[in-house]
């Protein structure tokens, strides 16, 4: 192996013997590709449990890629009716369907590992989602999201989109019943746009709904456009990863301008492998002993029949939520001969757009109301950003009650309540939820950031109860210790925006006084209720006073880094 | 023999074969039919016992004679059918009172539900309990059992009979457990918001197709464990359980292996 950069024909200081090092040698010697590697192998990862979030996506994307070429290889896209001969399943036999459907219940009856193999890629692709969106709850609430990251977040969130669209083309391939209804709805929601909405239908099904060209467009969408936009998407998202570098989480010694970890090899490769291993297993388990759109229960498409219990798959239950709950009556407008479809367009366009608009933009609104222009290397603890945490709560909350409500039938039946009263109570919820939740959220924040000052000051109370001399009753405190207080101390309580007065010494009126005036008052929203933390005065100052709390005193050593990095690595940035 | 081929040709031969036909198909009718004929076969004794079982446990809401009271309906003309399948089922004697009567474990054996069944049927004709050949699932196309439960069932009941909910409270109950008989009477007498399938809507036959097809959904499904059968929304729950449950673990188990 080459120690150097140089292209230059050169001597190789030991021929390598293993066949694995003879073939690494060819490759270098022919590409240099050793440079990148050690490069890469040196670089150090942070470590935590949750930054493995966004690996359990990525492998179970991996999974979907393989078990989806196989899908392929069997899959008739194609809408042409047939009656299906094969004997299983049973209630299937002798039935006119379509090409699409026969050959999902081929693939699954009589091609050898193809029920194992749609189940796989079904559950991977609930699970893709539901890694997707708690990766993302990691990055958000940890902050992850800021300089220099925002870039990043506009490239994940733009990938939880296509994820949405690769789950809901896939999902309607089989033609079924019940993906069929999925798509029924889609046409209702196209159709309710004012003035384009029925050509856009048209143009999109290639005619009258449910015409026969749906189910081709949506396999090209869901094989080649998606997963292709999908894998240039994670190579970039990756590649920004690497090049911001990983953040890490506030401890001894980690800073904005170092990171604290392992090297990539042997640690974190180790790592990955494991991971990936794990997930395949799991993702397998789940496709071999856990039935999953059995579609045969359902049926070959016709427009008709709605079954009890219709849903869509989990990520898409908000929709479905949003939809159940919106009041029909008396929000379908008339205007002018145009029909406007309140109880359409505000469930199925405006709910989802503020939702998504929320994300989109958060990032580059808690900037501006932050009014720093720094790099961030250092996550947040969620509690010592109140309002930014207490918000990504409420989000949470309209999230999980907009599902509920999209599950209203079967919270009804198990739980025997009436569904007209579920649905009422969610009415009433998905408004008072996400307030409550605010404030609830917010106000443990808070709570928790004085805990952590008492903490920083007075130390652990140890129980030990002491006498003096004097007769006066202690109880001792233990000082935290280095990491302890790190963690407690290093951070910053943002305040509100302050801004230029309104007219200048000569008494003309500022330009822009106005916008800013708005965004102060955000920025007030944002950071009027704040706790500070303890400065080295303040501790100074309760050492003083409680001197005598301390029996031994503790030497503090100064932290910096790799102090705190115990048994890790420091790199400069 | 000579003297009946010598009459055959007297001329109330046909008449008296008239007669004789009659009284055959009659006779058949009686023995095989599934027959509103319980009414007039099941002994008086039947009756008799049924009428005392009826006023010790129905006649404070269905009235003495089953003549109904306000919020409870008549029983005058429901059928032994409709009295096999609510007391069968354990609804009937209804106790609590809810959104619907529900089933519990039958509170009547096989014998008191019978003088029951015969006992309101003596009060008026109405469909009769079907036989165990009628409601054979072996005998049944599970295929067009599917086809017309999905039409005509699925929208209440889930696409495998998995139940689902109706309004203010009341639901389509999981027909996981329900017997064949209990199936076709449903159908025949269509119990509370059940609309009644009757022999003109859905054939005998169709309804021994479908039940052929509830009974077959009981097999389990070829994928693994069905989840309750209940669709996405289990799926969803069950992978986060499941699925994130485990990968979360393990990612913590394997950050944790480090520091
Ligand atoms: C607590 C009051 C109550 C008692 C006791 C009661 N029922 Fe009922 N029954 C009802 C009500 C209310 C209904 C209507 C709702 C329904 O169909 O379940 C009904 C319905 C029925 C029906 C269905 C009628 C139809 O139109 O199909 C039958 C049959 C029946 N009861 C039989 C009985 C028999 C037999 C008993 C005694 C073993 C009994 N009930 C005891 C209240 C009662
Ligand atoms: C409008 C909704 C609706 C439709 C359509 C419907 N049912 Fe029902 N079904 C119900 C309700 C409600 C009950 C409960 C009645 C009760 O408890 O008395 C019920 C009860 C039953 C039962 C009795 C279950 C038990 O546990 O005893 C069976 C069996 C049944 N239905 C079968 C069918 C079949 C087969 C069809 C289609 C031919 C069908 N139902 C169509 C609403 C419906
Ligand atoms: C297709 C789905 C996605 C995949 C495969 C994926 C994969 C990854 C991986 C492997 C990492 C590094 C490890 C980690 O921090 O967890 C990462 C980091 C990151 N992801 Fe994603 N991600 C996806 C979606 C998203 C989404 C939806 C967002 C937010 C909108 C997002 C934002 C980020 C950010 C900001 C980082 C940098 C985190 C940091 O440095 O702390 N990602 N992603």
């Amino acid at each position: 192996m080459s120690t150097t950069a140089s292209n230059q024909h050169r001597e190789a200081p030991a021929k390598p013997t293993t066949p694995a090092g003879k073939a690494a040698d060819y490759l270098d010697q022919r590409t240099s590709i050793g440079v990148l590697v050690k490069e890469f192998a040196r670089k150090v990862f942070p470590d935590h449990w949750s930054f493995m979030l966004g690996e359990i996506a990525l492998f179970s994307f991996v999974v979907l890629l393989i078990s989806g070429v196989f899908l392929t290889m069997f899959f008739e896209p194609s809408m042409a009716l047939t009656h299906y001969e094969g004997q299983h399943p049973a209630n299937m036999h002798g039935q006119l369907m379509s090409v699409a459907f026969a050959s999902t219940l081929e693939m699954s009856f009589e091609v050898r590992g193809g029920l194992l193999m749609r189940q796989i890629h079904h559950w991977s692709a609930l699970i893709f989602m539901a890694a997707i969106v708690t990766h993302m709850m990691r990055i958000f609430f940890t902050g992850a999201f800021r300089k220099p990251r925002e870039l990043n977040w506009l490239v994940g969130m733009t990938m939880l989109i296509l994820g949405l669209a690769a789950g809901f083309s896939g999902y309607s391939l089989p033609d079924d019943v019940l993906s069929g209804n999925g798509l029924r709805i889609t046409d209702g929601v196209i159709k309710s746009i004012p003035v384009i909405g029925s050509y856009t239908s048209y143009l999109v099904f290639g005619g009258e709904f449910p015409g026969a060209h749906i189910v081709p467009r949506l396999f090209t969408i869901h094989i080649l456009i998606v997963p292709g936009l999908l894998l240039a998407l994670i190579a970039l998202h990756l590649f920004l990863m690497v090049l911001n570098k990983h953040t890490q989480y506030p401890g001894g010694g980690r800073t904005d301008d170092n990171v604290v970890g392992f090297p990539a090899l042997p640690v974190y490769v180790a790592k990955m492998t494991g991971n990936f291993f794990i997930i395949f297993g799991v993702l397998a388990l789940m496709g071999a002993t856990m039935a999953i759109n059995n579609v045969w229960n359902y049926g070959p498409f016709d427009p008709s029949p709605v079954s009890a219990g219709a849903q869509p798959d989990w990520y898409m239950l908000f929709l479905e939520g949003s939809l159940r709950l919106m009041p029909g009556q008396g929000t379908e407008w008339v205007i002018a001969g145009f029909t406007l479809p309140l109880n359409i367009l505000v469930p199925a366009m405006v709910v989802p757009g503020l939702l998504f608009t929320f994300l989109f933009v958060y990032p580059f609104v808690e900037a501006k109301v932050r009014g720093d222009e720094r790099e961030h290397h250092v996550l947040d603890r969620p509690r010592n950003v109140p309002t930014r945490t207490a918000l990504g709560v409420a989000f949470l909350t309209a999230f999980i009650i907009l599902a509920l409500a999209g599950s209203n039938d079967l919270i009804a039946t198990h739980f025997h309540l009436s569904i007209n009263s579920i649905t009422w109570v969610f009415r009433v919820l998905i408004f008072v939820g996400p307030v409550f939740a605010f404030w609830v959220t917010k106000r443990v924040c808070l709570g928790l950031q004085r805990k952590d000052r008492e903490l920083v000051l007075h130390g652990h109370e140890s129980g030990r109860i002491v006498r003096f001399a004097n007769g006066e009753y202690i109880e001792v405190h233990r000082p935290l210790d280095e990491q302890e207080r790190w963690l407690r101390v290093n951070y910053h309580a943002y305040e509100p925006l302050r801004i230029e007065p309104k007219s200048d010494a000569r008494g003309v009126k500022r330009k822009g006084y106005g916008a800013d005036r708005r965004w102060q008052r955000l920025s007030r929203f944002f950071f009027e209720d704040r706790v500070e933390p303890v400065t080295p005065a303040e501790l100074a100052a309760a050492h003083a006073h409680g001197e005598h709390d301390e029996l031994a005193p503790a030497e503090h050593p100064a932290i910096g880094a790799g102090v705190g990095a115990g048994h890790g690595t420091t790199q400069g940035h | 023999m000579k003297a009946l081929a010598a009459r055959r040709h007297h001329r109330f031969a046909p008449a008296v074969l008239l007669l004789l036909a009659l009284l055959v198909t009659g006779g058949v009718y009686a023995a095989l039919a599934p027959s509103p004929a319980s009414a007039d076969t099941a002994s008086t004794a039947d009756i008799e016992t049924g009428k005392k079982l009826f006023q010790a446990n129905c006649a404070t809401c269905h009235g003495a004679n089953a003549e109904g009271s306000p919020g409870v309906p008549s029983l005058v003309g429901v059928g032994a059918a409709a009295v096999d399948f609510q007391v069968s089922s354990g609804r009937m004697p209804m106790q609590m009172s809810g959104p619907q009567a529900i089933s519990k474990p039958r509170q009547m054996d096989e014998e008191q539900t019978a003088a029951l069944a015969a006992y309101v049927s003596s009060l008026g004709a109405g469909p009769a309990i079907p036989t165990d050949a009628q409601v054979d699932p072996a005998d049944g196309d599970i295929a067009n059992g599917m086809a017309l439960f999905r039409t005509n069932c699925a929208m209440c009941h889930n696409a495998v009979g998995a139940g689902g909910a109706l309004s203010e409270g009341k639901f389509a109950p999981a027909l996981w457990e329900t017997t064949p008989r209990n199936i076709y009477q449903a159908m025949l007498t269509g119990p509370q918001s059940m609309p009644v399938f009757n022999d003109a809507n859905v054939t005998p036959e169709e309804k021994q197709d479908i039940i052929a097809f509830l009974v077959d959904q009981r097999e389990g499904s070829a994928g693994g464990n069905a989840l309750g059968g209940l669709g996405p929304v289990s799926e969803g729950l069950w992978g986060w359980a499941v699925g994130m449950g485990v990968l979360i673990g393990a990612a913590v188990w394997i950050g944790a292996k480090s520091s």
